[in-house]
């Protein structure tokens, strides 16, 4: 068990050593308008690769047709500007109901 | 926004705003759901109860979570799974970045705040206008999340494999669109942005099926080198505008 112990620890530290990252050099280093718009931008680029790669992927490999078909309804859905509510039950919704159709 | 403590006026209504508050419920509520599963998933494995609770007071972060203990119980050994974990967490140092300026003021502010980033609150925060509203984004998705989330995996660890396939509920697909609806608007509006963003995504599910868990998002961000000068960003109010 002190090798799951150490796992949990391992990660713990590390996990708040990179959220700190920021904090800690907030205020103290006054970063140029150019940088702090590409880390900005930086933050979009991360959260559009982590939409993209977790909307189609798995493991590696591909994750199905019904994750990618719910993202893809949720996504419409953002874009036509519907309500957030509307937007992520959309995605649950179909996602369930073609798993539940039989579409992986 | 050089020191965002210019717009002095912290004005309630960015706290009470009902739209912010019913949209992080909503996530809270999802994001509750996939941490009774992740709870679940752990205790029916063979590990015990504490195991899943204490990594995610300590670690949270779910998608770390997940595959650490995933490696764990496929038998990958601890060095395997702490490093997995850790590589996928990368990329919090550059959301932390992003929103420092919206956790403090105050050093303990910033100590709990850096606690509470996840691909969420960074999300949330970044998709609010100006730095009030940004402020109470962080904090309101964060503690939410971080409340909801642990409740979440202590009820499945407790329940175990009692729920049966969480899959079914679809949630897996409610996640990357909370993530679209939340990035569309900065989409939309910044070529910039968009020029880095998409291929960045591309080239990050290109190399998926060979890179290890956690690398493809990063090496998105090699989509920067498109970004190009802060020229174009004309239209648009100047400050605190794209995300």
């Amino acid at each position: 068990m002190s090798a799951t112990v150490a796992v949990i620890l391992a990660l713990a530290v590390g996990t708040y050593a990179f959220r700190l990252v920021g904090p800690a050099l907030h205020g103290r280093v006054e970063l140029p308008v150019r940088v702090r718009e590409l880390l900005s931008a930086g933050a979009v680029v991360l959260l559009v690769a982590l939409l993209a790669t977790g909307a189609l992927t798995e493991g590696g490999g591909f994750a199905g047709w019904a994750r990618p078909a719910g993202v893809l309804v949720g996504g419409v859905l953002a874009w036509r500007r519907a309500p957030f509510a509307v937007v992520v039950l959309g995605a649950a919704a179909t996602t369930a109901v073609l798993r539940g159709m039989g579409i992986g | 926004m050089v020191g965002n403590m210019r717009s002095a006026q912290r004005t309630t209504p960015a706290f009470l705003d009902p739209g912010l508050l019913r949209d992080v419920s909503l996530v809270c509520l999802a994001g509750g759901v996939v941490g009774v599963s992740f709870g679940a998933i752990a205790v029916a494995g063979g590990l015990p109860v504490w195991v899943p609770v204490v990594m995610s007071l300590v670690v949270y972060a779910g998608s770390a979570q997940f595959s650490a203990v995933g490696v764990l119980l496929a038998g990958g050994g601890p060095v395997a799974a702490a490093v997995t974990g850790l590589l996928l967490n990368t990329r919090t140092a550059a959301f932390s970045l992003a929103v420092a300026e919206h956790i403090g003021p105050g050093r303990l502010a910033l100590l709990v705040g850096a606690h509470l980033v996840t691909d969420e609150t960074v999300a949330f925060t970044l998709a609010q206008r100006d730095p009030a509203r940004r402020r109470a984004a962080f904090w309101i998705s964060g503690l939410g999340m971080f409340a909801v989330w642990n409740t979440g995996v202590l009820a499945g660890a407790l329940a175990g494999s009692a729920l049966g396939d969480t899959a079914r509920y679809g949630l897996d697909a409610a996640f990357p669109a909370v993530l679209v609806a939340l990035v569309l608007p900065a989409l939309r509006e910044d070529a910039g942005v968009r020029r880095a963003a998409l291929p960045g995504a591309a080239l990050a599910l290109a190399v998926t099926p060979a890179a290890p868990a956690g690398v493809p998002v990063l090496v998105a961000l090699a989509g920067l080198a498109l970004h190009g000068g802060g020229r174009e960003r004309g239209h648009g109010r100047g400050r605190g505008r794209s995300v």
